[in-house]
């Protein structure tokens, strides 16, 4: 598997994420310049946390339009895996990867601490290793992760069962009191119609190792693992 | 003179200063040349008050890579590497403007680091500030929190750790001191040297503007009631552009194009020609009218000393600009030549052509102004070193127990370090909150652990000892955690050096390091001093912050000061004297600081932190915490707060200070040089063992488990408090004062 891992200006997760494939996995990663036109041949490309040109604007509003956005879109639209985190996440909204926008945290300040999530769905390309409603430890490091959509939008994902990670406590229970930031419905991640493009706020890239606190995130970057393979298999 | 005394007096030159920069130069200085001569030999810059004493510190051992000198001191931490590290303050502005101040702060101390070819791995920050209770402390506070949080989030660089102290004195004068560390190749530190005349000289970065003009003389003199109109002097942070600059940084370091490099930081554009080209034994020629500007009109004066962040000096190899101008082309960075590297050791300013300053690098460095400045022990130390017992009433242990949990010198630090990221670079093995903040070195099996301390108190008490204390306690907490100490850095906090008892403080303070970095074979790799502390001729207590950072071979053996599992034997190492004097107890209780420090044997201490080390690595202690704060009654709790187990201890009386105050002596007594470890209880007997076979005294004082915090003195129960309960007042006292209206109960 290779994993293109964009790198906006601003972006401060790349290294991280190319640790994880590289070092925990195994597998190939690239860095790919933001003005770079091509993805290198990745089977995977993830979008890094970070802060893309200082998200002075509103986050992620400049880094749509980065000439590698292009190639990002014709490769979600391909149907193949795109996963973004945090800052990469709200690249996604703001390129309309995926519906809805970010609000600052209802704490209005930058909140960095573990948190669990719920795995809602487990037929993305990022979560097929999941069990359903595996509840996973991993962190969250954003000011602004206050996802919200118009009610009509909501309703439409939870019909097509396409939020994916819900913010929750230990035992899974879903309640406000687990909301870290006060995102509507509790909403962690959430993946496009097709399935392939996910999005989510917390960092599973920050949580591979055991000597880091938790290994609970690896199950995302399995996830795909199995999922190229399988694909590779089919296209065979 | 050409110059009136308003003039000199507002630059901070003295008539003598003046006398000798006509000396230097054989004329009358120009304006510019005024103004380059005030930034110099400013406090914050020339060291002229502080230099004398800095000289007797250690700055050498078998470790040491890179002593003071450099924008940074370096450590071989194994494997080929290098730790490169140093603590700055930013004080002044941040009490000006405390998100500006303090953010700039954070992207000075980054630059400094990797300037050096260092990538920087972790931050951590020392805070002081007054009483929560009054709104502009809580302003200051909140400010600085922020400005931390948003220049450290956003160029994704973790703050691990660090410490907050409070005290009436720092209410008009907070102290913001921030520590960095990068990791770089042992052999490929870079140098801030100008080499090779002819060369070309090039600014990158942010462009240029009025923003921080006398930055550095600001924070050479004292603030009273119109300093909030210097605001125009602190400058403004961006740390997307300084993210852009570290990695295009890096990333031409990594060619050989480059001769050496220096961060434009305080005086600017003056400070990074001069030094360079005194460093490299040479000169460099400039023409300002080449420095892309952000402001029209600006004069040579004011480029020349505006302190506009981001900004980047850098010496490059005759015939391969092209190629580094290829790199910050491709961060969208501008690399402008403005000038060339000359064989004259002058600095020479040019405007459009015409030189508006010439004058020699040395008379700017090392041959600014020294003072031996006179001092005189302060006339408050006979009063407060007496503590009348007598007068005072113990209080209820419980009681007292609950009130130091919940005041704010003690409580969680969560409410800050949640607003900080303590996770980026996925290297954050001991996040904050928990003592030494550890960091694993990618690449290799060893972590750091960083610590910075200082417990004002003490100094202001005696400042000989209290400094020992600092650097003891910085150390130790490395040592907590499995780190052997192998460099430390210091940040100097005092009042107005012109008058002679805080002169006597610094000096008796630095004295004081020394001798215990001496005994802990622990060098000095580089510092900042900050002084004229003061409002309103106040000065702030005497803080010299120690940063320490140890080495722990085996990340994987990091030792953690929670206690982790139930049955596990608790011990108390090191020697209890039921010492009341500076402590949180009498600040908290009684509103005092009085008495005198908590004596400190720099053998004993030497000899716990070896203890401690083997004992990590040999995997005989399953937790450890330094007694600080609060004595061994807080400490036990902060062991069980972290992970919800509970404690039983039976405490020896220590020897009493005075009737009735044996059992608060004891509880609350902050003896140096004693931990708080936990061990299984089949280790229990190797650690004794090696204890003994240290020298280092080692009583089993209880054990692990339950849902309460017991303690006993002499086999009576006197503290006995459901966790929960201690917990809640502990996680949520900081929330309650400074947002009253959303804290829960």
């Amino acid at each position: 598997m290779k994993v293109a891992v964009i790198v906006f200006p601003g972006s401060n997760c790349e290294h991280d994420a190319e640790f994880v494939v590289r070092e925990v996995l195994g597998q190939e990663a690239e860095l790919v310049w933001h003005k770079d036109t091509s993805l290198h041949g990745a089977d995977v490309v993830l979008l890094p946390g970070g802060f893309a040109h200082g998200d002075y604007l509103r986050t992620g509003a400049i880094a749509r339009f980065s000439p590698v956005m292009r190639e990002v879109e014709r490769f979600a639209r391909a149907g193949a895996p795109v996963i973004g985190i945090c800052n990469g996440f709200q690249v996604l909204l703001e390129a309309g990867l995926l519906p809805g926008a970010m609000l600052r945290n209802r704490s209005l300040k930058y909140q960095c601490e573990q948190v669990h999530v719920k795995v809602e769905a487990t037929d993305t390309p990022f979560t097929l290793a999941c069990s359903p409603g595996q509840v996973i430890r991993i962190p969250i490091a954003h000011g602004e992760g206050n996802y919200y959509a118009e009610p009509d939008v909501v309703d439409d994902l939870e019909r097509k069962r396409q939020v994916v990670f819900r913010y929750c406590a230990a035992d899974g229970s879903v309640s406000d009191a687990s909301n870290p930031n006060g995102s509507v419905h509790n909403i962690a991640g959430i993946c496009s119609e097709g399935r392939n493009v996910v999005g989510l706020m917390p960092h599973p890239e920050r949580a591979c190792e055991l000597a880091l606190g938790s290994a609970d995130g690896l199950v995302l970057f399995e996830s795909v693992l199995r999922a190229v393979a399988e694909s590779s298999r089919v296209a065979r | 003179m050409v110059f009136d005394e308003q003039l000199l007096s507002s630059h901070g030159v003295t008539a003598e200063e003046y006398a000798r920069i006509v000396d230097a130069l054989g004329r009358e200085p120009s304006l510019a040349e005024l103004g380059i001569f005030s930034v110099m030999w400013s406090e914050h810059c020339s060291y002229k008050s502080s230099r004398v004493h800095l000289k007797t510190l250690p700055t050498t051992g078998r470790r040491v890579l890179q002593g003071p000198g450099e924008n940074a001191g370096a450590v071989d931490v194994g494997d080929g590497l290098a730790a490169v590290f140093k603590i700055e303050s930013h004080n002044h502005p941040s009490f000006i403007e405390p998100y500006q101040g303090a953010a700039t702060g954070v992207g000075g101390i980054i630059r400094d680091i990797f300037t050096m070819g260092a990538r920087p791995i972790a931050l951590l920050n020392s805070l002081r500030f007054g009483s929560l209770r009054e709104p502009v402390v809580r302003r200051t506070f909140t400010g600085v929190v922020a400005g931390i949080a948003g220049y450290g989030n956003s160029i994704g660089i973790p703050t691990v750790g660090g410490e907050i102290g409070f005290d009436e004195s720092y209410a008009g004068n907070p102290l913001v001191n921030v520590f960095c560390l990068g990791i770089a190749r042992g052999d490929e530190i870079i140098r801030a040297a100008a080499t090779g005349v002819g060369n070309p000289v090039y600014y990158v970065g942010a462009k240029t503007g009025r923003d921080g003009i006398h930055g550095a003389t600001m924070a050479s003199a004292e603030f009273d009631e119109t300093s909030s109109e210097k605001r125009p002097a602190v400058q403004v942070g961006d740390p997307f552009m300084e993210k852009l600059l570290l990695e295009a940084c890096l990333e031409a370091m990594r060619t050989d194009a480059l001769v050496g490099i220096q961060d434009m930081g305080a005086a600017g554009l003056t400070s990074s020609t001069c030094e360079m080209g005194w460093r490299g034994r040479a000169g460099i020629e400039i023409d300002v009218a080449l420095v892309p500007q952000r402001e029209t009109g600006m004069t040579p004066y004011e480029i020349m000393l505006s302190e506009s962040q981001e900004r980047m000096l850098l010496v490059v190899k005759k015939g391969r600009e092209r190629e580094i101008e290829q790199i910050f082309e491709k961060w969208d960075l501008h690399a402008v030549q403005i000038g060339e590297v000359t064989d004259d050791a002058r600095l020479r300013v040019k405007a459009d052509g015409v030189v508006v300053a010439d004058i020699p690098n040395e008379a700017l460095t090392d041959g600014a102004p020294v003072y031996r400045r006179p001092m005189q022990a302060p006339a408050y130390l006979d009063g407060v070193r007496h503590l009348a017992f007598e007068a005072l009433s113990a209080g209820a242990p419980g009681e007292v127990f609950r009130a130091l949990l919940a005041s704010p010198g003690v409580a969680s630090r969560r409410w800050v370090y949640r607003q900080y990221d303590h996770m980026v670079r996925t290297n954050t093995v001991v996040v904050p909150g928990m003592g030494a903040g550890v960091v694993r070195i990618k690449g290799t099996v060893r972590a750091l652990a960083l610590s910075v301390d200082c417990n004002a108190r003490f100094v202001y008490l005696d400042p000989f000892a209290g400094a020992q204390l600092a650097v003891a306690e910085a150390s130790r907490n490395v040592a907590c955690a499995g780190g052997e100490p192998v460099g430390a850095t210091n940040c100097l906090n005092f009042g107005n050096p012109e008058r002679p008892e805080i002169m006597w403080q610094f000096a008796q303070a630095v004295a004081g390091i020394g001798a215990a970095c001496r005994a802990l074979d622990l060098p000095i790799t580089g510092g900042n001093v900050s002084l004229y502390n003061e409002t309103d001729g106040q000065a702030v207590l005497p803080t010299p912050v120690l940063g320490v950072v140890g080495v722990v071979e085996d990340a994987a053996k990091v030792v953690r000061r929670a206690f982790q599992a139930e049955g596990d034997a608790v011990l108390l190492l090191g020697t209890s004297r039921a010492e009341l004097g500076g402590s949180e107890y009498l600040k908290t209780v009684h509103g005092l600081v009085r008495g005198v420090p908590p004596v400190l044997d720099l053998a004993a201490e030497a000899a716990l932190q070896r203890l401690l080390v083997a004992a990590a690595a040999q995997g005989l202690v399953r937790s450890a915490h330094d007694c600080a704060e609060g004595g061994v009654a807080v400490t036990l709790a902060e062991c069980c707060f972290d992970t919800g187990l509970g404690a039983d201890v039976d405490l020896p009386p220590a020897e009493l200070p005075a009737a009735g105050f044996e059992v608060v002596g004891t509880l609350f007594g902050e003896s140096a040089s004693r931990v708080l470890v936990s061990t299984a209880p089949s280790s229990r007997e190797a650690l004794l063992d090696a204890a003994r076979a240290a020298g280092v005294p080692a009583a089993v004082i209880g054990r692990v488990g339950g849902s309460r915090i017991r303690l006993a003195v002499a086999g009576v129960v006197v503290i006995d408090e459901a966790l929960d309960d201690a917990q809640r007042l502990w996680d949520g006292a900081l929330e309650r004062e400074l947002e009253p209206a959303s804290a829960t109960p």
